[in-house]
Protein backbone atom coordinates (compact mmCIF):
# COMPACT_ATOMS: atom_id res chain seq x y z
CA UNK A 1 0.00 0.00 0.00
CA UNK A 2 1.40 3.42 -0.93
CA UNK A 3 1.80 6.18 1.64
CA UNK A 4 -0.95 8.08 -0.10
CA UNK A 5 -3.37 5.17 0.20
CA UNK A 6 -2.56 4.76 3.90
CA UNK A 7 -3.10 8.46 4.44
CA UNK A 8 -6.45 8.19 2.71
CA UNK A 9 -7.50 5.29 4.91
CA UNK A 10 -6.37 7.17 7.99
CA UNK A 11 -8.49 10.13 7.02
CA UNK A 12 -11.53 7.94 6.46
CA UNK A 13 -10.89 6.23 9.78
CA UNK A 14 -10.61 9.53 11.68
CA UNK A 15 -13.77 10.80 9.99
CA UNK A 16 -15.61 7.65 10.99
CA UNK A 17 -14.66 8.17 14.63
CA UNK A 18 -15.56 11.84 14.46
CA UNK A 19 -19.05 10.85 13.23
CA UNK A 20 -19.32 8.57 16.29
CA UNK A 21 -19.52 5.49 14.08
CA UNK A 22 -18.15 2.19 15.33
CA UNK A 23 -14.95 0.61 14.11
CA UNK A 24 -15.50 -3.12 13.55
CA UNK A 25 -12.82 -5.87 13.61
CA UNK A 26 -12.65 -6.23 9.82
CA UNK A 27 -12.43 -2.48 9.19
CA UNK A 28 -9.07 -0.97 8.44
CA UNK A 29 -7.49 0.61 11.51
CA UNK A 30 -4.12 2.18 12.25
CA UNK A 31 -1.69 -0.23 13.88
CA UNK A 32 -1.42 2.02 16.92
CA UNK A 33 -5.19 1.92 17.39
CA UNK A 34 -5.09 -1.88 17.26
CA UNK A 35 -2.23 -2.13 19.73
CA UNK A 36 -3.74 0.38 22.15
CA UNK A 37 -6.99 -1.54 22.14
CA UNK A 38 -5.29 -4.87 22.65
CA UNK A 39 -3.45 -3.33 25.60
CA UNK A 40 -6.51 -1.78 27.19
CA UNK A 41 -9.05 -4.54 26.55
CA UNK A 42 -6.69 -7.29 27.67
CA UNK A 43 -5.75 -5.31 30.76
CA UNK A 44 -9.44 -5.07 31.49
CA UNK A 45 -9.96 -8.81 30.89
CA UNK A 46 -6.99 -9.69 33.10
CA UNK A 47 -8.40 -7.46 35.84
CA UNK A 48 -11.64 -9.39 35.75
CA UNK A 49 -10.01 -12.78 36.18
CA UNK A 50 -7.40 -11.67 38.72
CA UNK A 51 -10.24 -9.89 40.49
CA UNK A 52 -11.92 -13.26 41.00
CA UNK A 53 -9.15 -14.22 43.44
CA UNK A 54 -9.56 -11.74 46.32
CA UNK A 55 -13.31 -12.25 46.28
CA UNK A 56 -13.11 -15.99 45.69
CA UNK A 57 -11.08 -15.97 48.90
CA UNK A 58 -14.35 -15.50 50.84
CA UNK A 59 -16.70 -17.88 49.04
CA UNK A 60 -16.04 -20.75 51.44
CA UNK A 61 -16.34 -18.45 54.46
CA UNK A 62 -19.32 -16.29 53.48
CA UNK A 63 -21.40 -15.73 56.62
CA UNK A 64 -24.78 -16.90 55.30
CA UNK A 65 -26.10 -19.05 52.47
CA UNK A 66 -27.64 -16.01 50.81
CA UNK A 67 -24.29 -14.19 50.85
CA UNK A 68 -22.48 -17.30 49.62
CA UNK A 69 -24.83 -17.64 46.66
CA UNK A 70 -24.58 -13.93 45.84
CA UNK A 71 -20.79 -14.00 46.01
CA UNK A 72 -20.61 -17.09 43.80
CA UNK A 73 -22.87 -15.37 41.28
CA UNK A 74 -20.75 -12.24 41.40
CA UNK A 75 -17.47 -14.05 40.85
CA UNK A 76 -19.11 -16.01 38.05
CA UNK A 77 -20.16 -12.72 36.43
CA UNK A 78 -16.55 -11.58 36.59
CA UNK A 79 -15.35 -14.73 34.87
CA UNK A 80 -18.02 -14.04 32.24
CA UNK A 81 -16.76 -10.48 31.77
CA UNK A 82 -13.26 -11.85 31.37
CA UNK A 83 -14.52 -14.27 28.75
CA UNK A 84 -16.20 -11.76 26.52
CA UNK A 85 -13.48 -9.17 26.93
CA UNK A 86 -10.89 -11.75 25.85
CA UNK A 87 -13.15 -12.56 22.91
CA UNK A 88 -13.42 -8.86 22.01
CA UNK A 89 -9.65 -8.66 22.21
CA UNK A 90 -9.20 -11.74 20.02
CA UNK A 91 -11.05 -9.98 17.20
CA UNK A 92 -8.01 -7.71 17.00
CA UNK A 93 -5.83 -10.62 15.88
CA UNK A 94 -4.29 -11.94 19.08
CA UNK A 95 -4.98 -15.32 20.68
CA UNK A 96 -6.14 -16.03 24.23
CA UNK A 97 -2.93 -18.00 24.83
CA UNK A 98 -0.81 -15.00 23.85
CA UNK A 99 -2.85 -12.79 26.14
CA UNK A 100 -2.38 -15.19 29.05
CA UNK A 101 1.29 -15.39 28.28
CA UNK A 102 1.52 -11.60 28.56
CA UNK A 103 -0.26 -11.71 31.92
CA UNK A 104 1.84 -14.55 33.28
CA UNK A 105 5.14 -13.01 32.22
CA UNK A 106 4.20 -9.71 33.81
CA UNK A 107 4.22 -7.89 30.47
CA UNK A 108 0.52 -7.10 30.66
CA UNK A 109 -0.90 -5.30 33.65
CA UNK A 110 -4.16 -5.67 35.53
CA UNK A 111 -5.89 -3.35 37.96
CA UNK A 112 -3.61 -2.80 40.96
CA UNK A 113 -6.53 -2.81 43.36
CA UNK A 114 -6.57 -6.62 43.27
CA UNK A 115 -3.11 -6.69 44.77
CA UNK A 116 -4.59 -5.79 48.14
CA UNK A 117 -5.71 -8.60 50.47
CA UNK A 118 -9.27 -9.37 51.54
CA UNK A 119 -8.83 -10.06 55.22
CA UNK A 120 -12.33 -9.65 56.62
CA UNK A 121 -15.87 -10.21 55.36
CA UNK A 122 -16.36 -6.43 55.26
CA UNK A 123 -13.72 -6.30 52.51
CA UNK A 124 -16.21 -8.07 50.24
CA UNK A 125 -18.69 -5.28 50.94
CA UNK A 126 -16.06 -2.59 50.46
CA UNK A 127 -14.91 -4.07 47.15
CA UNK A 128 -18.45 -4.09 45.81
CA UNK A 129 -19.19 -0.60 47.02
CA UNK A 130 -15.87 1.15 46.31
CA UNK A 131 -13.99 -0.91 43.75
CA UNK A 132 -16.98 -1.74 41.58
CA UNK A 133 -18.19 1.82 42.10
CA UNK A 134 -14.90 3.19 40.78
CA UNK A 135 -14.90 0.65 37.96
CA UNK A 136 -18.35 1.78 36.83
CA UNK A 137 -17.24 5.41 36.69
CA UNK A 138 -14.26 4.35 34.61
CA UNK A 139 -16.31 2.06 32.39
CA UNK A 140 -19.63 3.74 31.66
CA UNK A 141 -18.05 6.08 29.09
CA UNK A 142 -16.63 3.00 27.36
CA UNK A 143 -20.13 1.91 26.33
CA UNK A 144 -19.76 4.62 23.66
CA UNK A 145 -16.15 3.96 22.76
CA UNK A 146 -15.23 3.72 19.09
CA UNK A 147 -14.32 0.02 18.88
CA UNK A 148 -17.59 -1.90 18.41
CA UNK A 149 -16.89 -5.21 20.19
CA UNK A 150 -15.48 -3.40 23.24
CA UNK A 151 -18.38 -0.94 23.41
CA UNK A 152 -20.94 -3.73 23.20
CA UNK A 153 -19.17 -5.85 25.83
CA UNK A 154 -19.09 -2.84 28.14
CA UNK A 155 -22.85 -2.33 28.00
CA UNK A 156 -23.35 -5.72 29.62
CA UNK A 157 -20.39 -5.39 31.96
CA UNK A 158 -21.67 -2.07 33.29
CA UNK A 159 -25.15 -3.40 33.96
CA UNK A 160 -23.77 -6.26 36.00
CA UNK A 161 -21.21 -4.08 37.78
CA UNK A 162 -23.89 -1.71 38.90
CA UNK A 163 -25.77 -4.65 40.42
CA UNK A 164 -22.56 -5.73 42.17
CA UNK A 165 -22.06 -2.27 43.54
CA UNK A 166 -25.52 -2.18 45.09
CA UNK A 167 -24.89 -5.62 46.53
CA UNK A 168 -21.60 -4.44 48.07
CA UNK A 169 -23.22 -1.37 49.53
CA UNK A 170 -25.96 -3.52 51.00
CA UNK A 171 -23.33 -5.68 52.72
CA UNK A 172 -21.83 -2.51 54.21
CA UNK A 173 -25.27 -1.24 55.25
CA UNK A 174 -26.06 -4.50 57.03
CA UNK A 175 -22.74 -4.33 58.87
CA UNK A 176 -23.24 -0.69 59.82
CA UNK A 177 -26.72 -1.43 61.15
CA UNK A 178 -25.37 -4.43 63.05
CA UNK A 179 -23.34 -4.75 66.24
CA UNK A 180 -20.46 -2.47 67.28
CA UNK A 181 -18.08 -5.20 66.16
CA UNK A 182 -19.66 -5.35 62.71
CA UNK A 183 -19.59 -1.58 62.33
CA UNK A 184 -15.92 -1.53 63.33
CA UNK A 185 -15.29 -4.18 60.68
CA UNK A 186 -16.95 -1.94 58.07
CA UNK A 187 -14.93 1.12 59.18
CA UNK A 188 -11.71 -0.86 59.06
CA UNK A 189 -12.49 -2.00 55.51
CA UNK A 190 -13.20 1.57 54.39
CA UNK A 191 -9.92 2.67 55.97
CA UNK A 192 -7.97 0.12 53.97
CA UNK A 193 -9.82 0.33 50.64
CA UNK A 194 -10.44 4.09 50.32
CA UNK A 195 -7.04 5.21 49.07
CA UNK A 196 -6.39 2.23 46.78
CA UNK A 197 -9.83 2.90 45.26
CA UNK A 198 -8.85 6.49 44.47
CA UNK A 199 -5.70 5.14 42.84
CA UNK A 200 -7.87 3.10 40.45
CA UNK A 201 -8.31 6.21 38.29
CA UNK A 202 -4.61 6.18 37.52
CA UNK A 203 -1.96 8.87 37.83
CA UNK A 204 -2.85 12.55 37.78
CA UNK A 205 -3.55 14.10 34.38
CA UNK A 206 -0.12 15.71 34.38
CA UNK A 207 1.51 12.26 34.73
CA UNK A 208 -0.81 10.26 32.48
CA UNK A 209 0.88 9.17 29.27
CA UNK A 210 -2.03 7.75 27.29
CA UNK A 211 -4.80 10.26 27.96
CA UNK A 212 -4.52 12.52 24.90
CA UNK A 213 -4.57 9.79 22.27
CA UNK A 214 -7.23 7.83 24.11
CA UNK A 215 -9.52 10.86 24.27
CA UNK A 216 -9.16 11.25 20.51
CA UNK A 217 -10.25 7.66 19.91
CA UNK A 218 -13.07 7.99 22.46
CA UNK A 219 -11.40 5.27 24.49
CA UNK A 220 -11.54 7.87 27.20
CA UNK A 221 -14.07 10.68 27.55
CA UNK A 222 -12.94 12.25 30.78
CA UNK A 223 -9.51 12.61 32.35
CA UNK A 224 -8.29 10.59 35.33
CA UNK A 225 -8.64 13.55 37.69
CA UNK A 226 -12.17 14.34 36.52
CA UNK A 227 -13.26 10.74 37.05
CA UNK A 228 -11.60 10.58 40.46
CA UNK A 229 -13.41 13.73 41.55
CA UNK A 230 -16.71 12.29 40.34
CA UNK A 231 -16.09 9.16 42.40
CA UNK A 232 -15.30 11.10 45.56
CA UNK A 233 -18.31 13.39 45.17
CA UNK A 234 -20.55 10.39 44.71
CA UNK A 235 -19.10 8.20 47.45
CA UNK A 236 -18.66 10.55 50.42
CA UNK A 237 -22.43 11.02 50.95
CA UNK A 238 -22.82 7.23 50.77
CA UNK A 239 -20.28 6.85 53.59
CA UNK A 240 -22.27 9.44 55.57
CA UNK A 241 -25.41 7.33 55.22
CA UNK A 242 -23.48 4.32 56.48
CA UNK A 243 -22.25 6.38 59.40
CA UNK A 244 -18.59 5.60 58.82
CA UNK A 245 -15.74 8.02 58.20
CA UNK A 246 -13.68 8.44 55.06
CA UNK A 247 -10.05 8.21 56.24
CA UNK A 248 -8.94 11.59 54.88
CA UNK A 249 -8.52 14.50 57.34
CA UNK A 250 -8.33 16.94 54.41
CA UNK A 251 -11.64 15.91 52.94
CA UNK A 252 -14.16 18.76 52.95
CA UNK A 253 -16.86 20.19 50.74
CA UNK A 254 -15.76 23.17 48.64
CA UNK A 255 -18.78 25.35 47.91
CA UNK A 256 -16.98 27.39 45.32
CA UNK A 257 -15.84 24.43 43.25
CA UNK A 258 -19.00 22.44 43.90
CA UNK A 259 -16.80 19.45 44.72
CA UNK A 260 -15.07 17.82 47.66
CA UNK A 261 -11.46 18.80 48.26
CA UNK A 262 -9.34 15.86 49.28
CA UNK A 263 -5.88 15.00 50.57
CA UNK A 264 -2.78 13.95 48.70
CA UNK A 265 -2.70 10.39 47.36
CA UNK A 266 0.38 8.38 48.30
CA UNK A 267 1.84 8.07 44.81
CA UNK A 268 4.86 6.18 46.07
CA UNK A 269 2.53 3.41 47.16
CA UNK A 270 0.70 3.60 43.82
CA UNK A 271 3.91 3.11 41.82
CA UNK A 272 5.21 0.44 44.17
CA UNK A 273 2.09 -1.68 43.57
CA UNK A 274 2.04 -0.98 39.82
CA UNK A 275 5.65 -2.12 39.60
CA UNK A 276 4.78 -5.45 41.18
CA UNK A 277 5.59 -4.87 44.84
CA UNK A 278 2.16 -4.57 46.43
CA UNK A 279 0.93 -6.78 49.26
CA UNK A 280 -0.39 -9.56 47.00
CA UNK A 281 1.12 -9.08 43.51
CA UNK A 282 3.14 -12.26 43.80
CA UNK A 283 0.27 -14.33 45.22
CA UNK A 284 -2.15 -13.21 42.52
CA UNK A 285 0.21 -13.90 39.67
CA UNK A 286 1.31 -17.21 41.16
CA UNK A 287 -2.32 -18.28 41.51
CA UNK A 288 -2.99 -17.54 37.83
CA UNK A 289 0.22 -19.19 36.65
CA UNK A 290 -0.40 -22.31 38.77
CA UNK A 291 -3.98 -22.62 37.56
CA UNK A 292 -2.70 -22.43 33.99
CA UNK A 293 0.19 -24.84 34.43
CA UNK A 294 -1.73 -27.36 36.52
CA UNK A 295 -4.56 -27.25 33.99
CA UNK A 296 -2.36 -28.01 31.01
CA UNK A 297 -3.04 -31.76 31.04
CA UNK A 298 -6.77 -31.03 31.11
CA UNK A 299 -6.63 -28.68 28.13
CA UNK A 300 -4.40 -31.14 26.26
CA UNK A 301 -6.90 -33.91 26.93
CA UNK A 302 -9.78 -31.80 25.64
CA UNK A 303 -7.85 -31.04 22.45
CA UNK A 304 -6.83 -34.64 21.92
CA UNK A 305 -10.39 -35.82 22.46
CA UNK A 306 -11.79 -33.25 20.04
CA UNK A 307 -9.29 -34.33 17.40
CA UNK A 308 -10.20 -37.99 17.89
CA UNK A 309 -13.88 -37.14 17.56
CA UNK A 310 -13.21 -35.28 14.32
CA UNK A 311 -11.26 -38.22 12.95
CA UNK A 312 -14.04 -40.62 13.89
CA UNK A 313 -16.61 -38.42 12.23
CA UNK A 314 -14.51 -38.30 9.06
CA UNK A 315 -14.06 -42.09 9.07
CA UNK A 316 -17.78 -42.72 9.52
CA UNK A 317 -18.59 -40.29 6.74
CA UNK A 318 -16.12 -42.00 4.43
CA UNK A 319 -17.53 -45.43 5.21
CA UNK A 320 -21.08 -44.32 4.51
CA UNK B 1 -41.77 -32.04 64.74
CA UNK B 2 -41.57 -34.85 62.19
CA UNK B 3 -38.03 -36.05 63.01
CA UNK B 4 -37.91 -38.46 60.10
CA UNK B 5 -38.82 -35.78 57.60
CA UNK B 6 -36.28 -33.41 59.15
CA UNK B 7 -33.51 -35.99 58.95
CA UNK B 8 -34.58 -36.94 55.46
CA UNK B 9 -34.23 -33.33 54.29
CA UNK B 10 -30.88 -32.97 56.05
CA UNK B 11 -29.29 -35.86 54.19
CA UNK B 12 -30.32 -34.45 50.82
CA UNK B 13 -29.49 -30.85 51.67
CA UNK B 14 -26.18 -31.50 53.42
CA UNK B 15 -24.95 -33.44 50.40
CA UNK B 16 -25.75 -30.46 48.18
CA UNK B 17 -24.25 -27.98 50.63
CA UNK B 18 -20.97 -29.80 51.10
CA UNK B 19 -20.45 -30.38 47.38
CA UNK B 20 -21.32 -26.74 46.68
CA UNK B 21 -18.79 -25.73 49.32
CA UNK B 22 -16.06 -27.94 47.82
CA UNK B 23 -16.67 -26.50 44.34
CA UNK B 24 -16.59 -23.00 45.81
CA UNK B 25 -12.94 -23.55 46.75
CA UNK B 26 -12.01 -23.78 43.09
CA UNK B 27 -13.20 -20.40 41.93
CA UNK B 28 -10.50 -18.74 39.85
CA UNK B 29 -8.17 -21.74 39.98
CA UNK B 30 -9.54 -23.97 37.21
CA UNK B 31 -7.77 -25.14 34.05
CA UNK B 32 -9.71 -22.72 31.85
CA UNK B 33 -12.05 -19.79 32.21
CA UNK B 34 -14.88 -21.90 30.77
CA UNK B 35 -14.50 -24.65 33.38
CA UNK B 36 -14.25 -22.00 36.11
CA UNK B 37 -17.55 -20.54 35.01
CA UNK B 38 -19.21 -23.95 34.76
CA UNK B 39 -18.03 -25.19 38.16
CA UNK B 40 -19.02 -21.94 39.86
CA UNK B 41 -22.39 -22.29 38.22
CA UNK B 42 -22.81 -25.83 39.50
CA UNK B 43 -21.80 -24.71 42.97
CA UNK B 44 -24.34 -21.92 42.79
CA UNK B 45 -27.10 -24.33 41.71
CA UNK B 46 -26.31 -26.66 44.58
CA UNK B 47 -26.26 -23.86 47.16
CA UNK B 48 -29.55 -22.59 45.74
CA UNK B 49 -31.13 -26.02 46.16
CA UNK B 50 -29.67 -26.28 49.64
CA UNK B 51 -31.38 -23.05 50.62
CA UNK B 52 -34.77 -24.34 49.48
CA UNK B 53 -34.35 -27.56 51.45
CA UNK B 54 -33.13 -25.80 54.60
CA UNK B 55 -35.88 -23.20 54.44
CA UNK B 56 -38.32 -26.06 54.39
CA UNK B 57 -36.48 -27.85 57.21
CA UNK B 58 -36.48 -24.64 59.30
CA UNK B 59 -40.23 -24.33 58.89
CA UNK B 60 -40.72 -27.71 60.59
CA UNK B 61 -39.55 -26.35 63.96
CA UNK B 62 -41.97 -24.93 66.49
CA UNK B 63 -39.43 -22.33 67.55
CA UNK B 64 -38.00 -19.81 65.12
CA UNK B 65 -35.13 -21.18 63.03
CA UNK B 66 -33.46 -20.04 59.85
CA UNK B 67 -31.78 -21.80 56.95
CA UNK B 68 -28.46 -20.48 58.30
CA UNK B 69 -28.98 -21.93 61.77
CA UNK B 70 -29.29 -25.33 60.17
CA UNK B 71 -26.53 -24.84 57.63
CA UNK B 72 -23.88 -23.38 59.92
CA UNK B 73 -24.54 -24.22 63.55
CA UNK B 74 -24.41 -27.98 63.78
CA UNK B 75 -21.52 -30.14 64.96
CA UNK B 76 -19.67 -32.33 62.51
CA UNK B 77 -21.43 -35.45 63.78
CA UNK B 78 -24.78 -33.86 62.91
CA UNK B 79 -24.05 -33.39 59.20
CA UNK B 80 -25.56 -36.21 57.18
CA UNK B 81 -24.01 -35.78 53.73
CA UNK B 82 -22.54 -38.76 51.94
CA UNK B 83 -18.77 -39.15 52.18
CA UNK B 84 -18.29 -38.82 48.42
CA UNK B 85 -18.99 -35.09 48.32
CA UNK B 86 -16.62 -34.09 51.12
CA UNK B 87 -13.61 -35.59 49.33
CA UNK B 88 -11.01 -32.94 48.45
CA UNK B 89 -10.29 -31.30 45.08
CA UNK B 90 -7.06 -33.28 44.69
CA UNK B 91 -6.88 -32.40 40.99
CA UNK B 92 -9.31 -31.71 38.16
CA UNK B 93 -9.73 -35.45 37.60
CA UNK B 94 -11.00 -35.90 41.17
CA UNK B 95 -13.28 -32.89 40.81
CA UNK B 96 -14.85 -34.34 37.69
CA UNK B 97 -15.02 -37.95 38.91
CA UNK B 98 -16.68 -36.83 42.16
CA UNK B 99 -19.09 -34.67 40.20
CA UNK B 100 -19.94 -37.38 37.71
CA UNK B 101 -20.45 -40.09 40.34
CA UNK B 102 -22.77 -37.75 42.20
CA UNK B 103 -24.59 -36.23 39.22
CA UNK B 104 -25.75 -39.55 37.81
CA UNK B 105 -27.28 -40.36 41.18
CA UNK B 106 -28.61 -36.85 41.76
CA UNK B 107 -30.58 -36.69 38.54
CA UNK B 108 -32.12 -40.14 39.08
CA UNK B 109 -32.97 -39.20 42.63
CA UNK B 110 -34.63 -35.90 41.73
CA UNK B 111 -36.68 -37.56 38.99
CA UNK B 112 -38.14 -39.81 41.67
CA UNK B 113 -38.48 -37.13 44.31
CA UNK B 114 -40.51 -35.10 41.84
CA UNK B 115 -43.31 -37.64 42.45
CA UNK B 116 -43.18 -37.22 46.22
CA UNK B 117 -46.44 -36.77 48.10
CA UNK B 118 -44.73 -33.91 49.89
CA UNK B 119 -45.49 -30.94 47.65
CA UNK B 120 -42.57 -28.83 48.80
CA UNK B 121 -40.02 -31.56 48.16
CA UNK B 122 -41.65 -32.34 44.81
CA UNK B 123 -41.42 -28.68 43.79
CA UNK B 124 -37.77 -28.37 44.83
CA UNK B 125 -36.99 -31.56 42.90
CA UNK B 126 -38.78 -30.35 39.81
CA UNK B 127 -36.73 -27.17 39.71
CA UNK B 128 -33.54 -29.10 40.47
CA UNK B 129 -33.98 -31.56 37.60
CA UNK B 130 -33.15 -28.96 34.97
CA UNK B 131 -29.99 -28.01 36.80
CA UNK B 132 -28.93 -31.57 37.57
CA UNK B 133 -29.41 -32.59 33.91
CA UNK B 134 -26.95 -29.93 32.89
CA UNK B 135 -24.52 -30.97 35.63
CA UNK B 136 -24.68 -34.57 34.52
CA UNK B 137 -24.09 -33.70 30.90
CA UNK B 138 -21.16 -31.49 31.82
CA UNK B 139 -19.44 -34.02 34.06
CA UNK B 140 -20.12 -36.98 31.72
CA UNK B 141 -18.59 -35.04 28.84
CA UNK B 142 -15.50 -34.37 30.91
CA UNK B 143 -15.19 -38.02 31.94
CA UNK B 144 -15.12 -38.88 28.23
CA UNK B 145 -12.67 -36.12 27.37
CA UNK B 146 -10.28 -37.08 30.13
CA UNK B 147 -10.67 -40.84 29.70
CA UNK B 148 -10.30 -40.78 25.93
CA UNK B 149 -7.99 -37.75 25.79
CA UNK B 150 -4.27 -38.25 26.38
CA UNK B 151 -2.42 -41.01 28.15
CA UNK B 152 -1.81 -38.73 31.09
CA UNK B 153 -5.44 -37.68 31.41
CA UNK B 154 -6.56 -41.29 31.09
CA UNK B 155 -4.30 -42.35 33.96
CA UNK B 156 -5.36 -39.44 36.12
CA UNK B 157 -9.10 -39.83 35.69
CA UNK B 158 -8.87 -43.60 36.12
CA UNK B 159 -7.01 -43.08 39.39
CA UNK B 160 -9.67 -40.62 40.57
CA UNK B 161 -12.53 -42.94 39.65
CA UNK B 162 -10.81 -45.86 41.37
CA UNK B 163 -10.26 -43.89 44.55
CA UNK B 164 -13.73 -42.39 44.75
CA UNK B 165 -15.55 -45.56 43.74
CA UNK B 166 -15.66 -46.84 47.33
CA UNK B 167 -17.95 -43.96 48.28
CA UNK B 168 -20.62 -44.67 45.66
CA UNK B 169 -22.53 -47.42 47.41
CA UNK B 170 -23.42 -45.12 50.30
CA UNK B 171 -25.62 -43.13 47.93
CA UNK B 172 -28.10 -46.03 48.08
CA UNK B 173 -27.91 -46.77 51.79
CA UNK B 174 -31.37 -46.50 53.33
CA UNK B 175 -31.44 -44.79 56.72
CA UNK B 176 -34.26 -45.03 59.21
CA UNK B 177 -35.59 -41.75 57.85
CA UNK B 178 -35.44 -43.07 54.28
CA UNK B 179 -37.45 -46.16 55.18
CA UNK B 180 -40.07 -44.11 57.01
CA UNK B 181 -40.36 -41.55 54.24
CA UNK B 182 -40.69 -44.19 51.53
CA UNK B 183 -43.51 -45.74 53.54
CA UNK B 184 -45.31 -42.40 53.58
CA UNK B 185 -44.89 -41.89 49.86
CA UNK B 186 -42.63 -38.92 50.55
CA UNK B 187 -39.18 -40.39 50.07
CA UNK B 188 -37.35 -42.16 47.27
CA UNK B 189 -36.54 -45.85 47.38
CA UNK B 190 -32.79 -45.57 46.95
CA UNK B 191 -32.20 -49.28 46.57
CA UNK B 192 -34.25 -49.26 43.38
CA UNK B 193 -31.88 -46.71 41.89
CA UNK B 194 -28.77 -48.74 42.52
CA UNK B 195 -28.65 -51.04 39.49
CA UNK B 196 -29.70 -48.38 36.96
CA UNK B 197 -27.04 -46.12 38.50
CA UNK B 198 -24.20 -48.57 38.10
CA UNK B 199 -25.40 -49.36 34.59
CA UNK B 200 -25.33 -45.72 33.53
CA UNK B 201 -22.04 -45.03 35.22
CA UNK B 202 -20.47 -48.10 33.63
CA UNK B 203 -21.71 -47.12 30.17
CA UNK B 204 -20.10 -43.69 30.40
CA UNK B 205 -16.87 -45.08 31.85
CA UNK B 206 -16.65 -47.61 29.04
CA UNK B 207 -17.30 -44.98 26.43
CA UNK B 208 -14.50 -43.02 28.06
CA UNK B 209 -12.27 -46.10 27.59
CA UNK B 210 -12.00 -46.43 31.36
CA UNK B 211 -12.19 -49.53 33.48
CA UNK B 212 -15.18 -49.98 35.70
CA UNK B 213 -13.88 -50.74 39.19
CA UNK B 214 -14.98 -53.81 41.06
CA UNK B 215 -18.01 -53.44 43.31
CA UNK B 216 -16.41 -54.95 46.34
CA UNK B 217 -15.13 -52.75 49.16
CA UNK B 218 -17.27 -49.77 50.04
CA UNK B 219 -17.21 -47.06 52.70
CA UNK B 220 -20.13 -45.54 54.54
CA UNK B 221 -20.83 -43.44 57.61
CA UNK B 222 -21.71 -40.00 56.29
CA UNK B 223 -25.43 -40.53 56.68
CA UNK B 224 -24.86 -41.29 60.39
CA UNK B 225 -22.58 -38.29 60.77
CA UNK B 226 -19.34 -40.28 60.80
CA UNK B 227 -17.23 -38.44 58.29
CA UNK B 228 -13.78 -38.66 56.77
CA UNK B 229 -10.93 -36.60 58.21
CA UNK B 230 -11.45 -33.96 55.52
CA UNK B 231 -14.79 -32.88 56.88
CA UNK B 232 -13.61 -30.95 59.95
CA UNK B 233 -11.47 -28.61 57.89
CA UNK B 234 -14.25 -28.01 55.42
CA UNK B 235 -16.60 -27.10 58.27
CA UNK B 236 -14.01 -24.78 59.85
CA UNK B 237 -14.19 -22.65 56.71
CA UNK B 238 -17.92 -23.00 56.28
CA UNK B 239 -18.74 -22.06 59.86
CA UNK B 240 -15.95 -19.58 60.48
CA UNK B 241 -18.00 -16.38 60.50
CA UNK B 242 -20.96 -17.81 62.38
CA UNK B 243 -18.68 -19.23 65.06
CA UNK B 244 -16.40 -16.19 65.37
CA UNK B 245 -19.28 -13.70 65.42
CA UNK B 246 -22.25 -15.52 66.93
CA UNK B 247 -25.83 -14.22 66.80
CA UNK B 248 -25.29 -11.52 64.22
CA UNK B 249 -27.13 -10.72 61.01
CA UNK B 250 -25.17 -10.59 57.77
Amino acid sequence: MSDKEVKNLEEMFEACIARDEKIEPKDWMPEKYRQTHIRQISQHAHSEIVGMLPEGNWITRAPSLRRKAALLAKVQDEAGHGLYLYSACETLGISREELYEQLHSGKAKYSSIFNYPTITWADIGAIGWLVDGAAIINQVPLCNTSFGPYARAMVRVCKEESFHQRQGYEIMLTLCNGTEEQKAMAQDALNRWWWPSLMMFGPTDAESTHTEQSMKWKLKRKTNDELRQQFIDQTVPQADILGITVPDPDLKWNDERGHYDFGEIDWDEFWQVVKGHGPCNKERLNARVSAWEEGEWVRDAAMAYAEKQEERKATTKKAS
Amino acid sequence: MNQNLYHYILTIADTNLILGQRLGELCGHGPSLETDIALTNISLDLIGQTRSYFQYAASLFDEEKTEDDIAFLRKEREYRNVLLVEQPNTHFGYVMARQFLFDVFHLMFLRELENSKDETLAAIAKKGIKEASYHRRFSSDWIKRLGDGTEESHTKIQEAVNNLWRYTNELFQMTEADVAMVKEGVGVNLEALKEPYYETVSEVLKEATLEVPERKYFQKGGKEGIHTEHMGYLLSDLQYMQRAFPDMKW
